[in-house]
């Protein structure tokens, strides 16, 4: 299912009378499991090869299947459907819904797919502990630090059992030692799970976790290289 | 796939408090806009329903039964015989509740000072009391005892138009059926207050045997006023009166008796309801103004909700359930402001120091405000229907945000 294909994915944005190619012919093949790293300066393109591997926003032309949906043509609603049911997102701010505390986040995703509320209670329950907060279910945001309100949203993330996370920039805002938490725990989590994670990052810290380390610049793929992991002894 | 109304709920409820004070004044506005609906609306009807009711103590009665040819010309000549057989046996029943049969005749009334045109109304006094449409308050000397009183009673107004007293006589005038002058020296034996000083000038009681002696009718009379206590609803029970009454007497309701004040209550209504859009349109300003707001300050968390999955028609209905919360709250508030207002007020509120002329109006210068549930109901549905049309522009453009534009909005 998780399974990634893009052929000559295309993306122009028009700024002032400018045009600016952020996706220029891409193509890629991602399998199940795996864990990759898009590289890249600002303005490479990765964030919006993510958004479009999310179905978050629309190529101008080229191809993109998940397993064996293909995102191309499909409606908006069609789109939320998708990303209800096989991803998991993990953006890098603004990650949680404020209003609610951090186990009504997690249930969020849940809710909306209609998972009855005893089930719901002990998943989030579940994976609030697996990403290490038991005991601050009931903290909303802002009574969390930034370090914890990301592993919210990956605890969001992965408790639906998405076999696909896509994640942008999700340390940019972290300190070291919780962005070094993070990554160990993304790590554990594609390990145990066999959850695929696609990080899009310019942080060397975070690539040396990558197994796959995708270099971009100006919209295209200028490297694609298998690594041995560095920052776990794995 | 749906989200349960629990968890939009939820949502709503919590974003509507995420900025207290901008909430706080828009209920408080939605509430005084409430409150002015309603306050207003039971003023209005406190007014109309007292110039009906006053309108119909002079009138009086739901239902008058004449003769055929009596509106065309009110005079003696087209008097009736008192009531008997089926007219009798159906006033004596439900729905009617009283009713009195009387001689009404224009008349002049003189005394040694001067004299002035009255209505001469010829009464049996236990049946008008039951009627309740005798003076309510004699302020010198006696009302009438008996359908054979002997004396008058009058205006205390006429009276003193007249220079004329308690105890002294005075004469009255008027045509008998045969087009004579027919009158009669009589003693004023009481003096009345009425609600409407133009009451006081024009109506003046006497005995019906009385009367009927003096215009030489024997037991005759001019018209039979009836009620049930139910103004509003005579339509629905009249035509019993009139089939009873048969073809020769013409058996009219009050709406067809004083068509100005009929009318009143066919405009009230739709008065009332255009008081309460415009009020709520002006508030509808500020209620999207908040929404608008309201999706402003959390765009980017509605393009997470996009993002995780969330489609356009929840985030729809989430900001029209925000703004469905916020109407009800100012609802319940407004309209326990406006109980809370009204009940001390129904007792009545003295208007003469501002509205002198209103008698002219057939009002009387004490308000009476009347809270009715319709209008409590008329101003919730306006407020709930216009709200929402108002709230469905904010809560469509939220849902058809671009969730990548949303989140990276600065």
């Amino acid at each position: 299912m998780s399974d990634i294909s893009c052929r000559d994915l295309c993306k122009t944005f028009h700024q002032g009378g400018d045009t600016i190619t952020a996706l220029d012919r891409v193509c890629l093949e991602i399998e199940e499991g795996e864990f990759v790293c898009l590289s890249g300066p600002s303005g490479s393109g990765k964030t919006t090869l993510l958004n479009a591997l999310g179905g978050l926003d629309t190529p101008d032309s080229g191809e993109i299947a998940i397993g064996e949906h293909r995102l191309d043509g499909m409606s908006r609603a069609e789109l939320a459907d998708m990303r209800l049911r096989h991803i998991g997102f993990v953006f890098q701010s603004y990650n949680l819904i404020t209003v609610l505390t951090a186990r009504e986040n997690v249930e969020f995703i849940m809710q909306v797919q209609g998972v009855p509320a005893r089930e719901r209670t002990r998943l989030a329950s579940g994976v609030l502990a697996e990403v290490g907060l038991a005991g601050l279910e009931n903290r909303r945001p802002a009574e969390l630090s930034g370090g914890q309100q990301q592993r919210v949203a990956v605890a969001r993330a992965i408790a639906t059992r998405p076999a696909l996370v896509l994640a942008d920039e999700p340390t940019a805002n972290l300190d070291s030692r919780s962005a070094a938490q993070l990554m160990d725990l993304f790590v554990s989590l594609n390990r145990e799970r066999g959850v695929t994670f696609v990080i899009s990052t310019h942080d060397a810290r975070v690539m040396r976790y990558a197994r796959r380390l995708i270099g971009m610049r100006d919209g295209r793929i200028v490297s694609d290289e298998r690594q041995q992991p560095i920052a776990m002894d794995i | 796939m749906t989200l349960p109304l629990a968890t939009l709920s939820t949502l709503a409820w919590r974003n509507l408090w995420r900025n207290h004070r901008r909430t706080l004044i828009m209920l408080i506005a939605i509430a005084i806009g409430v409150w002015a609906m309603i306050f207003t609306a039971a003023l209005s009807r406190g007014m109309t329903e007292q110039m009906v009711r006053n309108g119909l103590q002079t009138l009086p009665g739901e239902v008058q039964v004449h003769h055929r040819d009596y509106r065309r010309d009110p005079s003696v000549a087209n008097s009736m015989a008192p009531p008997a057989g089926a007219l009798l046996e159906a006033l004596d029943q439900p729905p009617v509740k009283a009713w009195a049969a009387r001689v009404r005749v224009p008349a002049v009334i003189s005394s040694e000072r001067g004299s002035r045109s009255v209505t001469l109304l010829g009464v049996d006094p236990a049946a008008e009391q039951a009627l309740g449409s005798l003076p309510e308050t004699i302020i010198e000397g006696r009302s009438l005892d008996l359908a054979d009183d002997t004396g008058i009673v009058i205006g205390a107004s006429l009276a003193r138009r007249l220079e004329t007293g308690l105890g002294k006589r005075v004469v009255i005038m008027s045509q008998d059926p045969d087009n004579d002058v027919a009158e009669r020296g009589v003693r004023v034996v009481g003096l009345y207050r009425a609600r409407l000083q133009g009451d006081e000038d024009r109506f003046v009681y006497a005995g019906r045997s009385l009367v009927q002696e003096m215009l030489g009718i024997g037991d005759a009379v001019s018209e039979i006023a009836l009620t049930a206590d139910d103004y509003r609803g005579v339509e629905g029970w009249y035509p019993q009166i009139a089939a009873a009454a048969g073809p020769e007497l013409e058996v009219l309701p009050w709406t067809e008796l004083d068509t100005f004040l009929g009318s009143i209550l066919a405009v009230q209504d739709g008065f009332t309801l255009v008081f309460m859009v415009v009020v709520f349109l002006a508030l509808s300003f500020g209620l999207v103004n908040t929404l608008v707001m309201a999706v402003f300050e959390r765009v980017r968390e509605i393009g997470l909700m996009q993002a995780l999955g969330m489609r356009p028609g929840l985030i729809l209905g989430q900001v029209m359930l925000e703004s469905l919360y916020l109407l009800c709250l100012g609802l319940l508030l407004g309209n326990l402001l406006a109980v809370a207002t009204i009940m001390p007020l129904e007792s009545g509120i003295d208007i003469s120091r501002v509205a002198q002329g209103m008698e002219m109006m057939g009002m009387s210068t004490i308000l009476y405000p009347a809270l009715h549930r319709f209008d409590m109901l008329m101003s919730t549905a306006v407020v709930i229907i216009l709200g929402l049309l108002a709230s469905i522009a904010p809560a469509w453009r939220a849902s058809r945000l671009d969730p990548v534009t949303a989140l990276n909005r600065d």
